[in-house]
């Protein structure tokens, strides 16, 4: 398992990971595009930002002219998961030298996080130029497709006939990246806590509504496990 | 849009900045050292945290139509929910809502 073999095997497992990126990047640049954003600003979101979930945050929230700073603190909440993902590769990837950790940093994503913890778990002992190359690996299919399913749903933006409800691929799109996180009772807790957190305090100004509901969901679910864990006597 | 071209940069400017620096946190500062417990319990949630609070209004309020509860919406919602749970894959799920969306589109619209 020399890093070059674990590169090629990073390759082979992001290859299907193509089908869930390419449809998401396209759907951004339609959307972007018809909210009024121009090519550079959509292609900007998807080189700068990469991470389809805040961006598309960012984008609804623009369209509902909220001011800019709850615009990015929004959409920064909804990549707080990387704090996460970050903190949970910092045992297998901290050892490298800062640039090569500083490079896989800005190719992190919820699918490449997902592939490499999953092979870290499964093969302890590889070395952290290995592991290093197989993140690397998992993300040479991903993030070129992600900029160019972008610059093509950019392209044909202006070509989807008006009407059409594709306002709602969000809604779509946020489900089934949702739905499977569902796994453990504090996860369903916290998502229900920040359903009704939104609708309860959807009458306050700039959208702090969602902020308010998002860390009541967090402090919800971190107690349910926080309960369940004592409970067990762990 | 109602941002002026330099406010729209400058949101795309500090959001990539902003979400780097969260990439980079723990890995770029604290490298192999551990992190309280207590820490990691919230981080857990973040993403359950966020997410069904976003679209929760998107489904039930559509600025679309002004605010009004929609059936196309509605039904593709709920259709997108239960294929999620029946196939537990993305792909499928995102195809599947779509169909449901466009399809209810046209035969009621």
């Amino acid at each position: 398992m020399t890093p070059s073999s674990e590169y090629w095997r990073g390759n082979r497992d992001g290859l299907p990971l193509l089908l869930v990126i390419a449809p998401f990047g396209a759907v951004f640049g339609v959307v972007a595009t018809e909210a009024g954003l121009d090519i550079a600003q959509v292609m900007g979101f998807s080189v700068l930002v990469i991470a389809g979930a805040a961006q598309f945050v960012a984008l609804q929230m623009m369209v509902e002219h909220a001011p800019a700073l709850i615009v990015l603190a929004a959409s920064l909440a909804v990549n707080l998961r990387m704090a996460m993902y970050s903190a949970s590769l910092a045992p297998h990837l901290g050892r490298l030298p800062f640039w090569k950790r500083a490079l896989a940093s800005y190719v992190m994503v919820d699918q490449t996080y997902a592939a490499a913890i999953l092979r870290y778990e499964n093969q302890p002992q590889l070395s952290p130029q290995a592991r290093l190359a197989y993140f690397l690996g998992v993300a040479t299919p991903i993030v070129p497709i992600w900029y160019l399913s972008t610059w093509v749903g950019a392209a044909l933006g202006s070509a989807v006939p008006a009407g059409l409800p594709i306002d709602f691929a969000v809604p779509i799109t946020f489900i089934a990246l949702i739905v499977p996180m569902l796994r453990t009772l504090p996860h369903v807790v916290a998502a229900l806590v920040s359903i009704l957190g939104a609708l309860l305090f959807a009458g306050l100004p700039f959208n702090l509504g969602l902020m308010v509901a998002a860390l009541l969901a967090m402090m919800a679910g971190a107690e349910t496990e926080r309960r369940m864990t004592k409970g067990r006597g762990a | 849009m109602i941002y002026s071209e330099w406010q729209i940069w400058a949101i795309i400017l500090s959001l990539g900045l902003g979400t780097y620096l969260l990439r980079l946190s723990f890995l770029g500062l604290i490298g192999s050292r551990p992190m309280p417990e207590w820490v990691l319990r919230h981080l857990r949630y973040t993403a359950v945290a966020v997410m069904p609070g976003l679209i929760t209004p998107l489904i039930l309020f559509p600025q679309a139509t002004d605010g009004q509860l929609e059936p196309v919406r509605l039904s593709a919602a709920l259709a997108t929910i239960a294929i999620s749970l029946w196939t537990r894959n993305a792909t499928l799920t995102i195809l599947g809502g779509a169909t449901v969306l466009f399809g209810l589109h046209f035969a009621l619209g």
